[in-house]
């Protein structure tokens, strides 16, 4: 199965996992409009989400970030090395870059905000099954933060993982702007291929790097 | 639209004030202490302007007269069998410091109060009050009575303050601390004069072999009643643990109530009011939103750890500037105002142009696009601040705009220019429009 490819065979099997029923139930309606998706099952805690998860075996999870006993970070802590093939999809209303930044480098492969249409997420779940990665506007400000060498900034570890290439850094800036991938594409003559190449490369940079605790960056930052 | 619904809020909000006293939780807890009339000074000592403790002085601003006359009553009294010396001390040890600095006294009432006390004391030799009693007893009482003084006054509030309160600082830190060499020395010299008196007054009553009976057994009776009252004491340490921990639970409760009650709930109340309107569901929601998530998350925020008092920060940074100036746009024109920032630094002139200029720009495509969001985007970089303010709206032709309209011309641009920054626009009709100004970062 190719990536984006909307005439699927089957439509892509989503597990959502956020403690709050209300918004479950949300966004099993929005995701009932869009053909390419269909949620297998829910969860609303760390430990049933990894039950469900090993029983309905989805192909994209949607995890909150906050949660009780430990939040997404924790599932993708114990899920990811016994189904490696899991794909998973930060959906969070936080704002604290830290809470994305550790989920994020737990391994999910992308993240997305609570405010974002129905149709968008069906986009992004497709997107993420596919094997690209998928960033908020926010997502890109934090990793850009994150990745960013003003002065006092953490020791590099490995300085090939440790930096963003240009194009990449020019890619997430414009992501950051809020432009579509396709917009991306045209504003820099590459193909809309070659941005989710960059945009992957730099999720697995955030996920590799060992720019000294990527987490901590919000937590710097507020000291300064 | 909004300019309707703006009155309906605030009748809105009085009528939510009105209901409080209903409310059980927080309205009970804040207000009463706010109310309370003051119109009589607690009765507290001074602590600036004082000769030896400010007893006199406290009393006579709880009584609203001259310290004179209070100070010359103590006298008085004081010549009256001691009485007066016995009142002084009571109200030493009993009434608290006031907490207020208290203007210093002058050299002229300095010199009275120290009259009225050499008046006092010849009174008191000539009245002979305390030196009729025989000179065995009277001397090593003076003596105690002194030491007991002095240590009392190197104790005095802050440190006994905190004897009262934390049972498990100990007694001998409690008693030198923050008061450096010379209360050290102060406070021993104080002990030294007490224990001084004590066996002078044993020595002189009785004979040798008695004292050291005495004070063997009255070593081994304290020795006993502190291993007797181990118990109890633990007990006050953790329960004073306990009721300290549950205060400080109850207060951050009272807190989050106040605050949801403050916020969340007349949210609500108001968008009840206004279900039938789309746009103004909206723009409360929104709003209420922003305000919830900075108390939240934001850098001073609830979920943040608190910065220590002293270091205030500067409440003046980009990022907060502009996070200000996007939730006044959302509030205004009820649009979404999605705003990402990277770095940060502090606002300077240049920086305040700059961001007066992307508000423009905000504004405009507010107004203009005919779109429910606009993206901005912040950078800071070592070398310049850039800012992007951009919508997928209706755009315009450059070239049409007429002459006489100044937003662009004048509040983007000619800011910019004056500053030393460029702006960029990109736009093409239908194609959106993107503001791109960048202004370099004064030299550090």
């Amino acid at each position: 199965m190719t990536a984006g490819d909307a005439t699927a065979p089957h439509p892509v099997r989503v597990f959502l996992v956020d403690d709050h029923a209300l918004f479950r139930t949300g966004v099993r309606a929005e995701l009932a409009a869009a053909e390419q998706v269909e949620v297998v099952g829910e969860a609303g805690s760390v430990a049933e989400a990894v039950a469900g998860i090993a029983h309905y075996q989805p192909e994209v999870v949607l995890l909150d970030v906050h949660m009780p006993d430990g939040g997404g970070a924790e599932v993708l802590r114990q899920v990811r090395p016994r189904q490696p093939e899991v794909v998973f999809l930060a959906l969070s209303v936080s704002d604290a870059a830290e809470d994305v930044i550790a989920v994020i480098r737990g391994g999910a492969r992308g993240y997305v905000t609570k405010t974002i249409s129905g149709r968008e997420l069906a986009d992004a779940i497709v997107r993420v099954h596919g094997g690209d990665a998928v960033f908020s506007p926010r997502l890109a400000g934090f990793v850009l933060d994150a990745f960013s060498e003003g002065p006092g900034s953490a020791p590099v570890g490995d300085p090939e993982l440790d930096l963003l290439t240009p194009r990449e850094r020019e890619v997430l800036r414009l992501l950051a702007r809020g432009y579509a991938y396709k917009e991306i594409a045209s504003e820099l003559y590459i193909s809309v291929k070659t941005v989710e190449t960059h945009v992957s490369s730099v999720l697995r940079k955030t996920q590799l790097s060992n720019r000294y605790e990527l987490s901590r960056w919000a937590t710097d930052r507020r000291l300064v | 639209m909004p300019a309707i619904a703006r009155p309906c809020d605030h009748d809105v909000v009085r009528d939510q004030r009105n209901q409080q006293p209903a409310d059980p939780g927080q309205g009970a807890a804040t207000k009463p202490m706010a109310q309370r009339p003051r119109s009589v000074a607690q009765l507290r000592r001074r602590r600036g302007g004082r000769l030896v403790a400010g007893v006199a002085g406290g009393v006579a601003d709880h009584l609203g007269c001259p310290v004179l006359w209070v100070r010359g009553a103590f006298a008085v009294l004081a010549v009256c069998g001691g009485a007066g010396v016995l009142a002084y001390a009571l109200l030493w040890v009993f009434v608290p410091q006031s907490t207020a600095a208290g203007e210093p006294m002058s050299t002229k009432e300095r010199q009275q109060g120290f009259g009225v006390i050499l008046l006092c004391l010849g009174a008191m030799v000539a009245v002979g009050g305390v030196f009729s009693m025989p000179a065995w007893l009277a001397t090593p009482l003076v003596v105690v009575l002194v030491g007991a003084a002095v240590v009392w006054r190197e104790a005095d509030e802050s440190q006994r303050r905190r004897w009262r309160q934390g049972a498990r600082t100990n007694v001998v830190g409690a008693l030198l601390g923050g008061g450096g060499r010379s209360a050290v020395i102060r406070v021993l010299a104080g002990a030294a004069l007490v224990v001084v008196g004590i066996v002078v007054l044993l020595v002189g009553s009785t004979s040798m072999d008695e004292v050291r009976f005495a004070l063997l057994a009255v070593g081994a009776t304290l020795v006993g009643v502190a291993v007797l009252t181990v118990p109890w004491w633990v007990r006050l340490v953790r329960d004073l643990d306990i009721e300290r921990a549950s205060r400080i639970r109850s207060q951050e409760r009272a807190e989050i109530a106040a605050h949801l009650h403050d916020s969340v709930l007349q949210t609500l109340a108001l968008i009840q009011k206004q279900a039938s309107s789309e746009r103004e569901v909206r723009r409360l929601a929104r709003g209420q939103e922003r305000e919830l998530r900075n108390w939240l998350y934001g850098p001073d925020g609830y979920g943040a750890q608190r910065p220590a008092v002293e270091d205030s920060r500067p409440a003046t940074t980009l990022s907060a500037e502009l996070a200000r100036i996007c939730g006044e746009v959302e509030d205004s024109f009820a649009i979404e105002v999605q705003q990402v920032v990277v770095g940060d630094c502090e606002l300077d002139e240049r920086l305040s142009a700059q961001l007066a200029a992307a508000r423009e720009a905000i504004v405009n495509a507010a107004k203009h696009a005919g779109v429910a969001e606009v993206s901005v985007y912040a950078e800071v970089e070592a070398a310049q601040v850039s800012v992007y303010v951009r919508d997928r709206g209706s755009g315009f032709d450059p070239d049409s705009v007429p002459a006489d309209r100044h937003g662009l011309a004048d509040s983007i641009h000619g800011r910019m220019r004056r500053h030393g920054g460029t702006v960029k626009v990109r736009t093409s009709p239908g194609g959106g429009t993107e503001v791109q100004m960048e202004m370099p970062r004064a030299a550090a």
